[in-house]
């Protein structure tokens, strides 16, 4: 036994002389002599194609259903009963993929990478949620998205957050957005996957960071309605531009407002503008500087926050994949480093040219040199909008939802005492 | 002016339809690189199945996660970094190009003097292959996925001393198919990759690969 293996060594030795490559058969297969079975290699398939669709169904037949709860029933527990729904089907049954939220990545790597084939229904859950709120409103956020639902189960004792504090919070959502566009742009990561706080509890398996950031985000969901909602979730703010338009918001009243304030405090998102009369307070020589400050303002932030986001190139790209293996090369081959990490060994063994790698690490630099100008100058427009939505405010004489961040959960219809069935389209126009 | 912001509105609104009517036509309808396939059948349904370079013009297809065992250097990421515990990428068996080796480059640690079954032999961290007497001087070598946590240090071994029978997959039963596979993310060798979910296997040196269930054929040989 001990001789024979001995032999085997040699043999070894002698193939590893000759140059080991991958799978080569150096042993042909025995032939047995015995009847013995070749067992066959098991190769399970994944989930059933046809089961997309079945998800693609199940997300127009929620949204319908929240929809309809929303704005024909104006009922708070039928779109609670819709979300909990959602909650077990897209949130515990899908775990959390596929989403709605992460497709913003999908798609945008799909504009920029005309190798990466994006399947239909990722497309149609980026879309569809996208155009019910064109009709009806952020109904999605009421009662499809798990993330939600998930959270709107630990709001018990939400607090009023002060106007200022909540439009600085709410830049955020723009950043990440803006961040996560950028990253998949440069085919670099999908960070907003990456950084899911609840997909990890969806499946039962989170890690210490996630389990930290979900279990953060509930406790402070618990006095803070919907944390993530309001001023992380980056989907969100596409849903927020578009339902600015909506066609058919819901209204706090079925009929016409009475202005009895009994629905001032039911919503936990501050998202009931509150009526003020004050249209003419400000003299016309105010107005006029206001209006001076604001369209100064917009050159000034953008072009800053363009030039500062330049200047985050390097960050920003040394997230790439491809910039950091140059990187590491660069130096392991100024330094000629003894262990050389996994990265560089399996660019060595590919055969691949340095110069290529050098080369495509320059093109994703001067990608990220582009970007981190146009996100810096996306930041400085949509805080400046900010300003100017919060210098120039509305007036109106109705309570009624700010369309933008009203996420149609239905709460403060129950509080709203004025019976009615429909409202007439012309109040809705106004609202 | 109620009427004028009336219009107004409805012509943003029918700008984002249609802009995201754009967005959708734009990114169905485009042609790719490597040329589009304009049958517009499933890829099942084709001839050229498999054979074909070409993008279907219309993306149906589902995509699920699977890394390239040729490109695979067996860091031992997969058994870390995937958000399962044990990871999702298993060692699977391809008894087709087994060679079924007394002395398996896969099963033993290289400096073991006696080859027999003791776990001190074993270059498995979790005992999951398992050794078994055919005839002399063949051995048997089955893995248990339950056991195997893809740290793939067996591969390596039948690799560079084998015929490279053991190959890491992802195991889709397994899988969750993340939208983006955190061990793809932190693969140092870019192997991983999304591919049709028709064809779920990137296994080598094996012929068709039908799946476990799938009677139109069987594995051929080496």
């Amino acid at each position: 036994m001990f001789r024979k293996s001995r032999e085997f060594w040699l043999l070894l030795l002698l193939m590893l002389l000759a140059g080991s490559s991958f799978a080569i058969q150096r042993f042909p297969r025995p032939e047995f002599e015995t009847g013995y079975q070749q067992p066959e290699t098991m190769l399970p398939g994944p989930r059933a194609e046809i089961m997309a669709v079945v998800d693609l169904a199940v997300l127009i037949l929620a949204l319908s259903a929240v929809s309809w709860m929303v704005l024909k029933k104006r009922s708070r527990k039928g779109v609670f009963w819709v979300s909990m729904f959602s909650l077990v089907y897209f949130g515990f049954y899908r775990e959390g993929c596929i989403c709605a939220v992460g497709s913003v990545q999908n798609v945008t790597l799909a504009l920029f990478d005309p190798t990466y084939p994006i399947p239909l229904t990722v497309l149609a859950f980026f879309i569809i949620p996208l155009i019910f709120t064109l009709f009806f409103g952020r109904t999605f956020c009421a009662g499809v998205c798990p993330f939600g639902a998930m959270q709107d189960l630990v709001a018990f004792r939400p607090k009023t957050i002060n106007s200022k504090v909540d439009a600085a919070l709410g830049m955020m959502p723009y950043l990440y957005l803006g961040l996560a566009v950028l990253f998949a742009a440069t085919g670099t990561d999908f960070i907003i996957c990456r950084y899911d706080p609840f997909v990890g509890i969806f499946r039962i398996n989170a890690g210490f960071s996630m389990l930290l950031f979900a279990a953060i985000l509930l406790l402070t969901g618990i006095f803070i309605a919907r944390p993530y909602c309001r001023y992380l979730c980056p989907y969100g703010v596409l849903l927020n531009w578009i339902s600015r338009f909506s066609y058919r918001h819901m209204t706090i009243t079925p009929a016409e407002c009475i202005n009895c304030r009994l629905c001032e405090n039911s919503c936990p998102y501050g998202a009931i503008k509150i009526p003020n009369s004050v249209k003419y307070a400000e003299t016309r020589r105010q107005r006029v500087r206001k209006l001076m400050f604001i369209t100064l303002l917009f050159p000034f932030l953008m072009v800053g926050g363009g030039w500062a986001g330049s200047r985050l190139q390097e960050t920003f790209a040394g997230v790439n994949r491809t910039v950091k293996l140059a990187k590491e090369l660069l130096v392991s081959d100024q330094n000629g480093q003894d262990v050389e990490s996994f990265e560089i060994k399996a660019f060595r063994s590919s055969g691949k040219p340095l110069t290529e790698v050098y080369q495509e690490a320059r093109i994703i630099l001067h990608r990220f040199l582009i970007g981190g100008w146009i996100l810096g100058a996306f930041l400085g427009l949509t805080t400046g909008l900010m300003v100017a939505g919060k210098l120039l405010e509305n007036h109106q004489s109705d309570y009624v939802p700010d369309k933008g961040a009203c996420l149609s959960c239905a709460r403060c219809t129950d509080y709203c005492p004025v019976m009615g069935n429909t409202m007439p389209t012309e109040l809705n126009h106004k609202a | 002016m109620p009427t004028r912001r009336v219009f107004l509105q409805n012509l943003i609104r029918g700008g984002i339809l249609a802009g995201l009517g754009l967005l959708t036509g734009s990114l169905v309808f485009r042609s790719r690189k490597g040329g589009t396939c304009r049958l517009n059948i499933s890829c099942n349904a084709c001839s050229k199945n498999g054979s074909c370079t070409l993008v279907p013009a219309f993306e149906t297809r589902q995509f699920v996660w699977q890394l390239d065992p040729s490109k695979c250097i067996q860091c031992g990421r997969c058994a870390t970094e995937c958000v399962h515990t044990p990871s999702a990428v298993k060692c699977v068996h391809v008894y087709a190009m087994c060679g079924y080796c007394d002395l398996c480059g896969g099963y033993f640690k290289p400096d073991t003097k006696t080859l027999n079954t003791g776990a001190e032999n074993q270059l498995c961290p979790t005992s999951a292959i398992k050794r078994s007497f055919i005839e002399d001087p063949f051995f048997e070598y089955t893995i248990d996925e339950n056991l195997c946590i893809g740290c793939g240090k067996c591969v390596k071994g039948c690799g560079a001393f084998g015929n490279g029978s053991l190959q890491l997959q992802i195991r889709h039963h397994i899988c969750d198919n993340c939208n983006e596979c955190a061990i793809a993310r932190k693969c140092p060798a870019g192997a991983f990759s999304r591919v049709p979910a028709t064809s779920p296997y990137l296994l080598k040196g094996f012929g068709k690969q039908p799946l476990s269930g799938d009677k139109t054929g069987g594995p051929e040989s080496f």
